[in-house]
């Protein structure tokens, strides 16, 4: 149901945010516009993926049972939760040179997004991990299962399943927060909406595509993330 | 690689140093202005009339939806062409503020519905007056929940503050970026910038967890 609410509001507002910008010239801006989408679209679906890499890696390091890998995963979550994202960016793209390792703006960029969201995706992954009943942890090592197998086998399965609406929530977060990327001269969606805004000086029929556009991004995350939530959650109903 | 000391010293931290003050005053008032503001959407989303409800609760879904980077720039570039003519700080905390009003509202109204409704009866059989039901009843039980979450929009407030750099507003993130671009030596300002965040936030979160506990003690015992 909501689900179909967050589609019905996302076609909406594409719909008007285009009908806006055909009253307003579409065709001077709307391409730059959707040129500079396509490079938010790119570079949140990579750094997605490595936020996932990087929060199960750090989540799960974080539960080990060996102090030293639990304290790289912490040292690792609370420099990249506690400084801000800007900084982070600056620092893979302007200050890595330094050190001898030159990153292409694309690659700082996903770097910078996907670690920096991977460390509030791994307390995601930990709290995840920690809600699975004690009882099963200890039926599996009563079945004699490696810890590796409890791991993939037991623990994961289940743990995934409370995982997906706060990553869901946290990607949603990513997407918006792809509109900083401009600060490794990568021109994003935000930034080609700056550029044109300054060309063409149409600043509510620029910005209200580009609000607009962003906004259908997240809507159809939260849709995608309702249909996710009700398959990964169907067998636990199958019963009634 | 080479880290200059006494770059460091003499240039980038005297010039941190003098604008780190703004860094502070826009997250502060930023932040007590989403505080007002949510608690005004709040009022409008939880009104009785679906004519004002369900338009304010639109509102909150898309301010909520949208890039805070994006609704900084619109303003910026709207304000002004409608005859409000503001410092780029005011606009920024502006944005800011409008931005985290929307999250604020949502806390509000979570903690308000988490009060059961047998509290709300209670009161009402109790014959107490409106006011009083929501400063002796309702209040301190919508608390707990609320305090931790604000505290937490607080420290993201203060992470966000280098958006502002966007608009040319003298905060860290901007003297990070000039000191980067006078001297090409980007390393020292930029790790420095870091490493006040750093131990900013993590003194903001001690300090929430203080303010959490304090709630939990004093006014629920």
């Amino acid at each position: 149901m909501t689900g179909r609410l967050a589609a019905v509001a996302a076609l909406t507002t594409f719909l008007l945010g285009i009908t806006v910008a055909t009253f307003a010239d579409v065709r001077i801006f709307l391409p730059s516009l959707l040129q500079g989408a396509a490079v938010t679209v790119q570079v949140a679906t990579l750094s997605f993926a490595l936020m996932l890499a990087a929060a199960l890696i750090a989540g799960t390091a974080k539960t080990s049972p060996f102090a030293a890998v639990r304290w790289v995963a912490i040292g690792y979550i609370e420099i990249f939760r506690g400084t801000s994202l800007l900084v982070q960016l600056f620092w893979f793209y302007f200050v890595m040179p330094e050190f001898g390792i030159t990153l292409s703006a694309m690659v700082a960029g996903v770097l910078g997004i996907g670690l920096n969201f991977g460390a509030y995706g791994a307390e995601i992954v930990r709290g995840a991990i920690k809600s699975v009943p004690r009882g099963q942890l200890e039926a599996a090592a009563a079945l004699n299962m490696t810890p590796l197998h409890r791991l993939t086998r037991i623990v994961m399965p289940q743990a995934m399943v409370i995982m997906v609406p706060p990553m869901g929530n946290l990607t949603i977060e990513m997407v918006k927060a792809t509109s900083v990327i401009s600060a490794v001269t990568l021109v994003d969606i935000t930034y080609a909406s700056v550029q044109q805004n300054q060309i063409h000086y149409r600043t509510i029929e620029i910005f209200m595509v580009t609000l607009a556009l962003y906004y259908c991004f997240s809507q159809l995350i939260r849709f995608s993330l309702n249909l996710l939530e009700e398959r990964a959650t169907r067998h636990l109903s199958a019963g009634h | 690689m080479d880290w200059d000391w006494q770059f460091t010293f003499d240039v980038v931290l005297p010039q941190m140093l003098a604008v780190a003050p703004v860094t502070i005053q826009a997250t502060v008032l930023s932040f007590l202005l989403a505080l007002v503001l949510g608690l005004v959407l709040m009022l409008l989303r939880t009104a009785r009339w679906r004519i004002v409800s369900i338009p304010a609760g639109e509102l909150i879904e898309f301010i909520r939806g949208t890039p805070l980077l994006v609704q900084l720039f619109f303003l910026f570039f709207l304000l002004p062409q409608v005859g409000i003519v503001l410092p780029p700080l005011t606009t920024g905390i502006l944005g800011l503020g409008i931005y985290n009003s929307a999250l604020c509202a949502e806390v509000y109204r979570a903690g308000v519905l988490g009060v059961p409704v047998g509290q709300w009866e209670a009161a009402k059989a109790l014959n107490l007056s409106p006011w009083r039901t929501w400063r002796d009843i309702i209040i301190p039980q919508s608390l707990p929940p609320i305090v931790p979450a604000l505290g937490n929009y607080l420290i993201g407030i203060f992470k966000e503050t280098p958006l502002l750099s966007f608009l040319a507003v003298a905060e860290l993130m901007h003297a990070a970026k000039l000191i980067g671009s006078e001297y090409y030596r980007f390393t020292e300002a930029v790790t420095l910038a870091g490493i006040f965040f750093l131990v900013m936030s993590l003194a903001a979160a001690a300090l929430v967890r203080l303010a959490e506990g304090y709630i939990t003690n004093r006014i629920l015992h």
